[in-house]
């Protein structure tokens, strides 16, 4: 007993510092020299500032941007120290008062289109930085009439923006928000 | 549903099988002794490690002192664990200053971890400095994982000896799955999820400018509605990746974030994704065959695999299935897949994982207790919740938590076999050994003990006042967000129906009893069974005896499973995810 709580000591420090403290610190040391841009998050720098990371979603709310999901990280959503999903069940009022309100709003934006399920939904992290491409189409005669583009060329852009499954097969296709808005203002600038 | 979402699913399931043998066999040579290739480099570090702490590697422990050994260790570390977060203001690696961890959610924290359910109360992104991470939870994942695999090796030992008193010595076990098992392999997938863009740093949170800045009305605490405009996201970091692997491979679960495997800087990409489920497998797969093996009977070992994969099987198919349907009260929307969107119930879920990616995730996150999650439960349609919450009432023995879904299932194999036994009227056999009166009551010890804690937790949660004060969902999912959690707890799988408001004093000391007596009454009575067939002798087999290598047998052991677990829990989920799914089709609203 006494040995072995002896050994229980000894064995919890040695190993918290081979795993817990030398293990973390290797492979950082290593990420950092062989993916030092991946290891630090995929931070998107524009005109000396930082924009955000090309893996976590924003916020957009203006007309001229494709929008995001819905989400339930912070009050304006996509607050990266808030990450998680609205964890409402299929059966809370709160839930579908929320999808109706959206569906309604979106409705009035582009009333001859079905609404992507996706596009009235929060994502389980509140910072998907992807919509479906399904989604991105809805939103193009807004975003096109705003910006005042040719749809056509819209949806060409929107088309370079979409990554298709992994390997053809992983994974669902998507549209990364961040980066298509950040190309759109490049571009095509809001005059 | 699409062909690419089957086939996707039934792809993991080949590669599982693929990778079975082979981990199987490097197990089983890692703790007979044998030599693997990884001996140059680790050798020389195992005999430093013995040295430092003292263990003679030439001692065999009997079942007793092996329990107790694991027992200190698990009580020596949990305390070391409670420690750190109670003083990580003071420790470094601490960038944003967090403030030490309050006492009953360090309490709730350290029994979480060391009991391998990495339960989580708390945002890691709030609350964990970096220090805690790795030096405390990151760690917990290592030495929790190493402990179920000790612990399964010692109870496969029990069945392959004969006439012996021993069953190994815990600390050679937990140094080897430490060196040769968990390390390697780490160090090399950590950084293949950090080339994908899984982030590894010690940077303070990084603050960036919003594209389109937000303004919101925010009610304060007061009542009052203010304005309130953001322009900035502050972004943290970590040293994330190097947690993630063993959170998945040794099936522990705890994210370094909130949102854990849903958030993009733990799991980037659908490759990412689709790794950490692999990993979650691999090793309680592998050590189907390690069974095998070591008993000298492979064919057991198969049966017993396929049992479990029977078991996936339906459960990944009821799950997607329920998901790809979507949600029936939703109006209006579109939820249908097509070639541009995947459709189906998408609360709660991510755009790159889909529909089908949610689903097995789910599934096998619960068939083992690994409880990590890349879609939210709570949001999950009825049934297709009801199948996370039911693998986690099978006692996690579809492939199971590492070592832990493999002792969990020798407790249902011994249940097989005394009712093959008692139908035929013979003494029931276990590879030739007499299965006698005290391993059957060893072994419904156990199944009884974890039926127990859930439901008498369940019942109390839901009657009294602090426990309903956890229910965030109204209507029959209430129920379920309770019976979620502390069956979660007590099968040591971590996953919740996280909506509910579980940092209380209520749960956060509850379900440390929950986790605690799930994991160490389910082990004690395991090791009491391999101390006590590692005494017997072998009988020879005759025509009376019930082969365990057949598929009649696995047939059984997946019917005792279920039955013991469907006449335990169905009149519990008939009254939550059950109830729940025949009033949303209904059209009832809560």
């Amino acid at each position: 007993m006494k040995r072995n709580l002896l050994i229980s000591i000894w064995m919890t420090l040695a190993t918290t510092v081979l795993l817990g403290i030398v293990y973390p610190l290797v492979v950082t040391g290593l990420a950092q020299v062989l993916y030092p841009r991946r290891a630090n998050g995929e931070l998107i720098e524009s005109r000396g500032k930082l924009v955000g990371s090309r893996l976590i979603g924003q916020p957009f709310t203006s007309p001229g941007y494709f929008h995001s999901r819905p989400s339930a990280a912070g009050p304006a959503g996509y607050d990266p120290t808030q990450s998680g999903g609205s964890n409402l069940a299929p059966t809370n009022k709160a839930l579908l008062d929320r999808v109706s309100a959206s569906v309604q709003t979106l409705h009035a934006e582009n009333p001859n289109a079905p609404i992507p399920i996706d596009l009235v939904t929060a994502s389980a992290s509140g910072l998907d930085p992807d919509i479906s491409p399904a989604a991105a189409e809805f939103q193009i005669p807004r975003v096109a009439k705003e910006r005042k583009m040719n749809q056509d060329d819209l949806r060409a852009l929107v088309q370079q923006h979409t990554e298709q499954r992994q390997f053809g097969f992983l994974g669902e296709p998507r549209v990364n928000v961040l980066g298509l808005n950040l190309e759109l203002d490049q571009i095509h600038a809001i005059q | 549903m699409t062909a690419n979402g089957w086939f996707q699913i039934g792809l993991f399931l080949l590669i599982i099988f693929a990778l079975t043998k082979p981990m199987g066999v490097f197990m089983a040579r890692v703790f007979d002794g044998g030599k693997t290739f990884l001996d140059p480099m680790l050798r020389p570090l195992e005999r430093l490690l013995y040295r430092v702490t003292g263990v003679d590697d030439t001692r065999e422990m009997r079942w007793t002192e092996y329990a107790i050994a694991m027992l200190l260790f698990s009580g020596v570390s949990m305390v070391v664990l409670y420690l750190i977060q109670r003083f990580q203001a003071w420790l470094p690696w601490n960038p944003q200053h967090w403030t030490n961890v309050a006492p009953d959610l360090a309490f709730n924290t350290a029994a979480s971890f060391t009991t391998n359910t990495n339960w989580q109360a708390y945002s890691g992104e709030t609350t964990m400095s970096y220090f805690t991470q790795m030096a405390g939870l990151a760690y917990h994942n290592f030495m929790s994982a190493a402990t179920g695999i000790a612990l399964a090796i010692a109870v496969i030992r029990g069945i392959a000896r004969r006439e012996k008193e021993t069953l190994g010595n815990f600390w050679v076990d937990l140094t080897r799955a430490i060196l040769w098992v968990l390390l390697p392999a780490c160090i090399v997938i950590a950084l293949f999820f950090v080339s994908q863009g899984m982030i590894q740093n010690f940077k303070p949170y990084v603050t960036t400018q919003l594209l389109d800045p937000q303004t919101v009305q925010v009610t304060g605490a007061d009542g009052k509605t203010t304005q309130q405009r953001i322009t900035e996201q502050l972004i943290p970091q970590g040293p994330v990746a190097s947690q993630e692997v063993i959170k998945m491979f040794g099936t522990n679960g705890g994210g370094f974030f909130n949102a854990n495997s849903a958030h993009p800087y733990e799991n980037p990409n659908p490759l990412t994704n689709f790794i950490q489920i692999i990993l979650i497998f691999a090793i309680p797969a592998g050590l189907t065959y390690t069974l095998g093996r070591m008993t000298g009977s492979q064919k057991h070992g198969w049966a017993v695999w396929s049992a479990m994969a029977a078991l996936f099987v339906a459960g990944v198919i009821c799950a997607y299935t329920a998901e790809s349907r979507g949600n029936p009260l939703l109006h209006g929307t579109d939820q249908k897949v097509s070639a541009t969107q995947p459709g189906g119930n998408m609360e709660g879920k991510e755009v790159r994982f889909g529909i089908a990616n949610s689903a097995l995730f789910a599934t096998v996150t619960t068939d083992a207790s690994c409880g990590a999650v890349n879609g939210m439960h709570d949001s999950f349609t009825p049934l297709g919740g009801m199948i996370p919450l039911i693998n986690m009432m099978l006692g996690e023995v579809v492939f199971g938590g590492v070592g832990a879904g493999l002792y969990g299932v020798l407790v249902m194999v011994i249940l097989a076999v005394f009712i093959a036994g008692l139908m035929v009227g013979r003494t029931p056999e276990y590879l030739g050994k007499k299965i006698e009166a005290y391993d059957v009551k060893m072994a419904m010890l156990s199944v009884l003990i974890f039926s127990l804690i859930i439901l008498i937790f369940t019942a109390i949660g839901v009657v009294t006042s602090y426990g309903k004060a956890g229910i965030s969902n109204p209507g029959p999912h209430g129920l379920s967000q309770i019976l979620y959690a502390y069956t979660s707890g007590a099968a040591n799988n971590g996953s919740a129906f996280g909506g509910g408001n579980w940092n209380s004093l209520w749960y956060n000391v509850t379900m440390s009893f929950d986790m605690l007596l799930g994991r160490f009454f389910m082990v004690i009575p395991v090791l009491a069974i391999a101390g006590s067939l590692a005494r017997k002798k072998i009988v020879p087999e005759s025509a009376g005896t019930f082969p365990v290598t057949t598929p009649l047998f696995s047939a059984l052991l997946v019917s005792v499973v279920l039955i013991v677990s469907a006449l335990t829990f169905f009149p519990a989920l008939s009254l939550g995810p059950i109830l729940e799914h025949l009033l949303m089709n209904a059209g009832k609203v809560f």
